[in-house]
């Protein structure tokens, strides 16, 4: 199975602070990965440098084949990412700001992939409007909209559930489940939610003060704690308790 | 896939032109104050013209506040809408797309000019009924002034919109402080000879005052004096490219600063 992602032995420290510390990842063609772990336990310092957007203190990132500390931008061509703590621009349309993300990723026709993600995630009557006039989870399907416009092979999310209701949430983990199989996209999402977590993903990353302290399925996981549930899991490991 | 710089500055463009179209008080507030300016030292101009005509000369006055201001407009679009993409928290998206910086430069110093003439051109049409000015009858000095002070506008941007992407938005005010700080050494209004001699060296540094010397002997003495512009053109060149650099280190800093992601309100 060829590897989407890795890295080796990466390393950000903000000043005396070590927020990541030597934390080596392996993420396979078409699976889903959880990076979990407390607040503060490095998940968002390590998808900053996935992204980009956060240059790492040492260490090597490889994306897609390439060398990402050296040269991002062939990667990023190919990745995407979605956040509930990053906005799309309020004052344009769901049709504006699609468009404007298609242009970027330099996609052949912009309007079908525009109209294609605005019918995938159900935003049709709402294509004309602006951004500040839609729900919280309406947003969250056109962050959606606009981490999918590229067909990404690739898909970073943090928290993609975040602060939904129900048939949201239960929608979105449907869609995200299909992509992956249709698509055989690799997808990482960071997350509180330990019910996504056991639904969504074949592969567990727990984080702890910046370091990788356990990985495995969670079958595995559930079996290695004797534990019923992944939270219950979860909170051993962010107590200190057995690894 | 189209892939090259030329399609992400075209995105970017878009975005600007969108949140344009999207208010109509917007497109009025671009020439809202080159407007009043005008209007204000178009009687101004009226004023000291009745009591010293040489003061007023060939519409001296009202040509260079509206040239000045082209400087102003230039600067204040750019910045603001890099100002946009910090209100929106969009920088974390712009950046985990291919984008370069250099073509968010680029895209906008290309809305800064779009909006620069919004701003202008209303205004200097208007000089002409109301006060009898047309700066047009310049003709291509006109254009050589005007460009040069768009370009230090840009330069002055460069380096507020690296400081805002290092320090955040605590930093907003500077987007309207610092180009006053030159306008003092510009010669805007009076010829560099007023200045102290210790403070006509400063502006030799700068190439608005170059510009503003250049307007003088245009339309006083009827003399186009391509030096002077060469001068402020080969300064500005220099303050380009340093403001390039500021706001690429600052874009590094940010990078290593994780200030990325945070960039908001």
């Amino acid at each position: 199975m060829s590897v989407v992602l890795e890295t080796d032995s990466l390393v950000k420290d903000f000043g005396s602070i070590r927020a990541v510390d030597h934390l080596n990842l392996k993420l396979n063609k078409g699976s889903i990965t959880a990076l979990l772990g407390g607040n503060g336990a490095g998940k968002t310092t390590t998808l900053s440098m996935l992204l980009g957007l956060l240059i790492p203190t040492s260490g090597k990132i490889s994306i897609l084949g390439d060398d990402f500390v050296k040269d991002r931008y062939p990667a990023l061509k190919r990745m995407n990412f979605s956040s509930p703590y990053v906005d799309l621009p309020q004052r344009l349309t769901v049709r504006e700001n699609l468009t404007v993300y298609g242009k970027l990723y330099g996609l052949d026709d912009v309007r079908s992939a525009v109209m294609e993600m605005v019918e995938t995630f159900r935003l049709t009557e709402l294509i004309d409007r602006r951004l500040r006039k839609l729900s919280a989870g309406q947003k969250t399907r056109v962050s959606l909209a606009k981490a999918l416009i590229n067909k990404p092979e690739l898909l970073l999310l943090d928290e993609p559930t975040a602060s939904l209701d129900p048939e949201t949430v239960s929608w979105i983990r449907t869609f995200l489940k299909n992509y992956q199989r249709d698509r055989g996209a690799t997808i990482l999402l960071a997350s509180h939610d330990m019910k996504e977590v056991e639904q969504l993903c074949e592969n567990v990353l727990l984080l702890r003060k910046g370091k990788l302290v356990e990985e495995g399925t969670p079958p595995d996981l559930l079996a290695k704690y004797s534990r019923k549930t992944l939270e219950e899991v979860f909170l051993d490991i962010s107590r200190g308790g057995v690894v | 896939m189209k892939s090259g710089s030329i399609y992400r500055i075209h995105a970017l463009l878009l975005r600007y032109l969108y949140v344009l179209r999207s208010s109509w008080p917007r497109i009025i507030e671009i020439s809202y104050w080159p407007t009043m300016q005008l209007i204000i030292w178009g009687f101004v101009s009226l004023h000291f013209g009745a009591a010293q005509p040489e003061i007023t000369a060939s519409g001296i006055l009202i040509s260079v506040v509206l040239v000045w201001d082209s400087l102003f407009r230039s600067h204040v679009s750019y910045t603001l809408s890099f100002l946009e993409e910090m209100w929106s928290r969009n920088l974390g998206n712009l950046f985990v797309a291919p984008l370069r910086p250099w073509e968010l430069m680029l895209a906008l110093a290309t809305i800064s000019m779009i909006r620069t003439l919004i701003g202008m051109i209303p205004a200097a049409l208007l000089a002409i009924p109301f006060f009898g000015v047309s700066v047009f009858d310049m003709g291509f000095p006109l254009l050589a002034f005007f460009f040069n002070l768009v370009f230090t506008g840009w330069a002055i941007s460069q380096v507020v919109t690296g400081i805002l992407l290092r320090y955040g938005l605590g930093a907003e005010s500077l987007t309207w402080v610092i180009p006053f700080m030159i306008a003092p050494v510009s010669c805007i209004y009076y010829p560099l000879s007023t200045l102290p001699v210790w403070l006509q060296e400063i502006a030799k540094l700068v190439p608005t005052s170059y510009v503003f010397e250049g307007m003088r002997a245009l339309l006083l003495e009827g003399e186009w004096r391509a030096d002077l512009l060469q001068k402020a053109f080969m300064l500005n060149c220099i303050y380009f490219i340093l403001g390039m650099l500021v706001f690429l280190l600052a874009f590094r800093s940010a990078r290593t600063h994780g200030l990325l992601l945070q960039a908001g309100e």
